[in-house]
């Protein structure tokens, strides 16, 4: 008995100091940019580039409109399959795994051979192309999350009954999704698209090999040119990632509150 | 034969039948446009001469000694890095669910796992370099207060087995969040049955516990190699062009053809998605078979 708890305690230990140091590490080496005392110079100095203004809000546009994108892709498929197509349910739910399957950098290839100047559809070539790529390529690497948090979500609601008495109410498919079907399954789309966010924001090969600056390659660049800044850049990314991850948390929490009282 | 009555149905049925497929259409050109057709591309492409006619020189050429030891590389550290996450993960899981731990433990333990397992990539390189780098807070405390210097032990963050440290940050909590749910799939009365017959808490483990875990842990194996396998960015942030992994050899091709061949950089991809695959599949297989128990 005890020498089980010692085994658990050690693992859970090993694990604290190896999560936990890194993350010490970076806090406590992004406050170190002035010499001889703690401050926050290396986050006033990010903060205020206008380099990091740009790329990062041009991040966030794109891991919004990637959640939009993925929305109205997953919502309507998944409640099509479920409803009319539950045959064809593990071919599709095959289909949207395959982006954990094949390595980012593969597909990301694919694009600019696809897509290049001299192809029939050259969106690499000019710039709302190449923003229009990144972001089916964004809606594609969030795909397996949305799919399966979208799907998980219909499974709790009983969609055909919801839907007969939609019709017999006289509202059309538009109607329907809008006003019945998203409201039921939001929890799961906004799980879905808090981690598309965590995922977006940092995202690196995609934005890299097509020549976009965002947030993932300024914070290489900065990598290799600065020294605290990157600590700092690194802790902000950590607060999103957790903050992301919280909100998660935080509205599966409040669905589950709203169920009990019913 | 021509019985209107067994005709009539079946008519409208077949044509509802192939109306509702319609309806998965956007997704289907969605996935057609921006996941299959690109990948397959890079498929027929490492079978292809750059004129387009069929050849088999491209994975042939694979065979060269730079790129067989990227793929050599890859493989090693996925897998190290897959084993050891596995390992811990499964200690840490193991304590949490069976180990008399307090309670309160356990929701903050597997947040963080969810957090700690997205906290790939760049960031995830520099946070290291800010711990372990040469000027690291790590490394300088250890050698302006304790008077060990890493560095002269032989440690260096920038190589195969720092990238290894680095991996088991995102690869340890993937383990904890996939195998917990296993874990707590494993009832009280097999351990009582078991000691009931005399087994000892050893006995136990490896004649009851880990055979029932076992495909579980091998897919969960699987998916860790693979995600280790096909990472870019936390490599590339770490070290630049200077680790030679597929991966990283793939984005150097493809940024400036780096191999002075464009159709191996294709052939290099094809190995990738092939590895990937197989890992996959393997996940796949034997997550369905784990499931049995889990009942």
């Amino acid at each position: 008995m005890s020498a089980k708890r010692i085994w658990a305690w050690f693992f859970i230990l090993f694990g604290m100091v190896y999560f936990l140091l890194p993350l010490f590490g970076m806090f406590q080496f992004s406050l170190k940019m002035l010499r001889g005392r703690y401050s926050f110079e290396a986050y006033r100095v990010v903060l205020r580039d206008p380099q990091f203004q740009t790329t990062f809000g041009y991040s966030v546009v794109l891991a919004l409109l990637t959640i939009v994108i993925g929305t109205l892709i997953v919502v309507p498929t998944a409640y099509w399959v479920r409803l009319k197509l539950p045959r064809a349910r593990p071919f599709v739910e095959f289909v949207t795994l395959l982006p954990l399957v094949i390595p980012p950098i593969v597909i990301v290839f694919g694009y600019i051979r696809l897509y290049n100047t001299s192809s029939i559809l050259p969106l690499t070539g000019s710039w709302i192309g190449t923003n229009i790529l990144v972001l089916f390529g964004y809606t594609t690497l969030a795909l397996p999350y949305m799919y399966r948090a979208v799907d998980t979500g219909l499974r709790a609601i009983d969609v055909a009954t919801l839907t007969e008495a939609a019709q017999s109410l006289g509202a059309s498919w538009v109607t329907i999704l809008a006003r019945v079907i998203l409201p039921n399954v939001l929890v799961s789309v906004l799980s879905g698209a808090f981690l598309t966010f965590a995922i977006v924001i940092g995202e690196y090969v995609f934005a890299a090999l097509l020549n976009l600056n965002t947030f993932g390659p300024y914070m290489v660049w900065m990598g290799g040119n600065r020294a605290y800044e990157p600590s700092a850049l690194a802790v902000i990314a950590f607060g999103i990632t957790w903050v992301c991850m919280g909100l998660i948390q935080l509205v599966t929490h409040f669905s589950k509150h709203t169920k009990a009282k019913r | 034969m021509t019985d209107p009555n067994s005709t009539a149905p079946v008519a409208p049925n077949r044509r509802r039948w192939s109306m509702n497929w319609l309806g998965i259409l956007p997704f289907a050109a969605f996935v057609l446009m921006f996941l299959i057709l690109p990948t397959l591309n890079i498929v027929l492409g490492a079978f292809q001469t750059s004129t387009g006619g069929f050849t088999l020189d491209n994975i042939r050429e694979l065979n060269s000694d730079l790129i067989r030891s990227a793929y050599f590389i890859s493989i090693k550290i996925s897998l190290i890095s897959a084993l050891f996450g596995c390992a811990i993960g499964f200690g840490m899981a193991a304590g949490m669910v069976f180990g008399d731990l307090p309670k309160w433990l356990r929701g903050p333990l597997l947040t963080f796992s969810g957090v700690a397992s997205n906290f790939a990539g760049v960031p995830l390189a520099f946070a290291f370099i800010a711990t372990l780098g040469p000027v690291g807070v790590v490394t300088v405390f250890l050698r302006t207060q304790i008077g060990i210097d890493l560095r002269m032990l032989g440690f260096n963050l920038l190589t195969y087995y720092g990238l290894i440290i680095v991996y088991l940050f995102f690869q340890i909590p993937l383990m904890i969040l996939i195998i917990t749910p296993a874990l707590d799939g494993m009832k009280k009365e097999w351990r009582e049955a078991a000691s009931i017959l005399g087994a000892t808490g050893l006995q136990y483990w490896w004649y009851v516990a880990l055979p029932i875990l076992f495909p579980a842990l091998l897919g969960t194996f699987a998916l860790l190699f693979a995600n280790a396998f096909g990472a870019v960015a936390t490599a590339y942030a770490l070290a630049g062009p200077a680790f030679t992994l597929v991966p990283i050899t793939l984005f150097s091709q493809i940024r400036g053809d780096v191999l002075g061949n464009p159709q191996l950089g294709f052939a290099l991809a094809f190995g990738m998605i092939l590895i990937t695959g197989v890992a996959n599949v393997i996940y796949i297989v034997l997550r369905t078979r784990a499931e049995r128990w889990m009942k």
